[in-house]
Formats: C-alpha cells, structure tokens, sequence
C-alpha cells in the first residue's frame, strides 16, 4: 500500500469486516465516493499501513464511531433548496392539514438542520401540535446532535436567507436563542419529533407516514439498494402519501415509478396506486 | 514539453476551469466535431447552487448533446456532462456517475481534484484531462493523481489564461503532458 491511499481490494476487506465484527453494511454503497472518503480518513488520522487502520477498526468501537461519522456524509443545512421548502410549504403541508394526525419520517436526517425546518414550517401552519416526526439515522453520535438542537450561529444569516426564500416571513432569529457562538432552536420545535436510530440498508419498515423526506442519502447507494430503499419506503406510505428526495436524486428510474406521481417539477412523487 | 499532437487513446476527456474558463470553453463547443468518439465531462466553478443556466448556455453553443450530469449516468461517446452546482461529480470504475454532496474541497463543490482523481482511478491511461484558467489551486492534485495512472495532462498557457493562477499551479507542481494555448485547444480535442 502506498501511504495514505487504499486499494479496491482493501476496501473489501475493510467492509466485509465491518460487516462482520459492528453488522454495518456499506457494500452497497457508491465505490468511488465511500472509497474517497475512506482514504480521506486514512490521510486525517495518519495511519501508517492499511494493517494499522484495520487493526483499529475491528478491535476499537470506540474508533469505529468515528470512522461511520467521517465515512457518511453529514454536511446539511435548514431549509437547503428553499424553493423545495416552499413546494412543501404551499402545496404539500395543505394537503397533510387535512388528516387528523399527521405522520412524517426524515429517513437519514443527519444532524437535524431539515428536520426544524419541517417544525418550523408546521408550526407556521398551526400544525405541529397533531404532527409527529420521525428523525432517523444509522448514526447514533448525529442523533445526539440533532436531539440537541445546537447548530453553529455563523449558520443563521445563510439559514435566515433560505427561509426566507422558502416563504417564511417570521423573523428567523425568534426560534432560537442565541449563546456565544451557537444558537438553541426552541424547545417546542422538537417537542414532537422522535429521533432514533434506523439503518435504511438494514431495518425494516416501522411505522406509516404520510411524508418521507429522504435527500441526498440515496446518491451513496448503487442501483441495488436505491431499488431496495424505494421498497422499504413504499412500504412505509401510505395510499396518496408523499415521498421527497434530494434535488438530483429520482424515482423515476425505479420499478416502482409507475405507482408514483411526480409533484410539479419538485422532486416530491405522491403514491397513487 | 512534447509539441508533437497527443498520440493516445482517449476514453474520456474532462475539462476543469474556474475564473476567467467560460469563454475558452464557449469558444471551443462550436468547433468540436460531431460524433466524438469520447464523452467529454466539464467541471467549472460557480457561484451557487440554483443556477442550472449553465448547462442550457452551453448546449446552445454545439450540436453535441450537452446535459447536467446525474447520478448513475453512464458515460456515453459524443455526450457532454456538465457537473451540476453544488456537488462533486465522481466517476465509478463501471463507467457511470456518481454524485456527492460531501464537504467542500479547495473552497469549491464541485471540485476539479475530485473528478479528476476518481475518473484517473477508473480509466487510467485512457483518461485525457485538461486544466484551464482559474484562481484556485483546485486541479492540481487531481492532475497528479492522473498521471500516476498513466492519463494525459494537458494545461492550458498560463500567458493565455484570463487568470493565470490555477494553470500555474498545475505547471509548478505536475510534469504536463502539453501546455496549450486556448485557440489550439480545439484542434487537440478533435484529434484526441
């Protein structure tokens, strides 16, 4: 091994392992990205031979925490792609106003940035008190973190632009309080949020919603486990419910996109059939 | 610095730019000859994540197919991929796309480095890439991990880059198979 960088064969061994010491399965992910990021870890920790690093992962959970946190993707924001927001906003939360409770699933919610952008949205709507939320990642260390609801405060002024253009016109900065450099996002806006642990590869089905949120998980899976994603999903909507993925990421090229309409141009697809 | 023309078998082009590569690239789409017998991925730099006008903007400039890559996209001769604003575009080694919407890298997503190593790791000496202006330092390890699989560095001239910064870069640090003016760039391309 040249240093610093492993091969496609260490890559298998290192997931098999993975596999089979912690039950965390990434061999259904994208090779070119899993394997950059990998290397990306290998470089930042200095690890001087695949040997050593192999080593560490299977005998240190402790390690291994952190490797799953380097190796998946966590970077997020609040109301990331406002106009999306403003779909969900204006078209999708009226129709959800209607049942009387409302049941939504942030399938790999991250640290959590999406999942107050939904409470806060449905707070506005007078919604959020018969609304409950699923927040789920296969990372248990991002979990803590979006229960937490402490975000950087360099964040806000991004994050205030994009609520704006989502269509809020509350001032931003009344939903949290600010401490040296971080803001706390109010208590009440998580106060029906349930957050856990699910691993989209490995678990199953839990619960029927009436909205799946999913954005930019799916772009790391293969053609493989992107099908077998949709099926968990499908599984867990109900009749006319909606799922929302990421803003290059599609239904249409699965077998289920013909129970499935596409909302406008959003990628937001409601389950007809 | 071989002047000769580039003899190589070329599976792939990529072309990166930042500040100052538009224009280059917008001089070049009309000129390409139609039925390449490559597909052509192009990385620039921009502002941010709503605009989806570029890929519109260069599509008008030539006959080739030109469209925003997607995910799982498999590279296709005579296709233009432009890498879509605000993620890093990689390529697998079964020939397809992928996207990836990890932390910036050299200030930038997408970044050159990034599809320019992972497409090195896939098509190895079959690879062509091509550096053109900017004022970032992205490129230049992407450039270095293509020739060490053998692919083929090409960067244009400093002295005929709108900004001067990122070609310099590459030249200082990556033994460059050409260094080329903007106006010759056409004609490579077409014979590669």
């Amino acid at each position: 091994m040249e240093l610093g960088t492993i091969d496609d064969d260490e890559l298998d061994i290192l997931l098999n392992d993975l596999l089979e010491v912690y039950g965390y399965d990434f061999t259904d992910y994208s090779r070119a990205s899993l394997k950059r990021r990998v290397n990306r870890l290998l470089q930042i920790d200095k690890f001087p031979s695949f040997a050593e690093f192999r080593y560490k992962v299977r005998a240190s959970p402790e390690y291994l925490k952190r490797f799953v946190e380097e190796i998946t993707v966590n970077v997020t924001e609040m109301f990331r792609d406002p106009f999306f927001y403003k779909v969900l906003r204006l078209e999708i939360l009226p129709v959800l106003s209607t049942y009387p409770l409302i049941r939504i699933w942030h399938a790999g919610c991250s640290t959590g940035e999406e999942v107050y952008s939904m409470a806060i949205m449905l707070q506005e709507a007078n919604l959020l008190q018969k609304s409950l939320l699923y927040a789920t990642d296969l990372n248990p260390d991002v979990i803590k973190k979006a229960m937490a609801g402490i975000f950087p405060l360099s964040q806000m002024k991004q994050y205030s632009e994009n609520y704006i253009l989502s269509g809020g016109i509350r001032d931003f900065s009344s939903y949290y309080s600010a401490k040296y450099n971080h803001v706390k996002f109010n208590e009440d806006l998580r106060a029906k949020v349930i957050f856990a642990t699910h691993n989209l590869v490995s678990d199953r089905s839990f619960n029927e919603f009436q909205l799946i949120l999913c954005r930019n998980v799916l772009i790391y899976f293969d053609h493989n486990l992107q099908q077998k994603v949709f099926t968990l999903f499908d599984q867990s909507l109900e009749p006319l419910g909606f799922l929302a993925l990421g803003n290059k990421e599609t239904l249409r090229f699965s077998s289920l996109s013909s129970k499935y309409n596409q909302v406008g141009k959003e990628k937001i697809w409601r389950k007809v059939a | 610095m071989e002047k000769s023309s580039i003899r190589h078998h070329c599976s792939l082009l990529i072309i990166g730019g930042s500040a100052g590569s538009l224009d280059v690239i917008l001089m070049l789409l009309p000129s390409l000859r139609p039925g390449l017998s490559f597909p052509i991925i192009i990385v620039l730099h921009r502002k941010n994540s709503f605009d989806s006008t570029l890929t519109d903007l260069l599509a008008s400039k030539t006959t080739l197919p030109v469209k925003e890559a997607e995910e799982k996209d498999i590279l296709t001769p005579g296709i233009i991929y432009v890498a879509p604003a605000d993620y890093h575009l990689l390529v697998e080694k079964d020939g397809t796309l992928s996207l990836d919407y990890s932390e910036k890298v050299n200030y930038s997503r997408p970044s050159i480095d990034v599809t320019f190593e992972t497409a090195a790791e896939a098509f190895g000496p079959e690879l062509v890439c091509l550096l053109l202006s900017g004022a970032s330092a992205d490129g230049t390890e992407g450039l270095k991990v293509v020739k060490k699989h053998d692919g083929i560095v090409i960067v244009q001239n400093p002295v005929t880059a709108k900004v001067a910064y990122m070609p310099q870069h590459a030249i200082a640090d990556v033994v460059v198979d050409r260094i080329i003016d903007a106006s010759e760039i056409d004609e490579l391309v077409n014979t590669l």
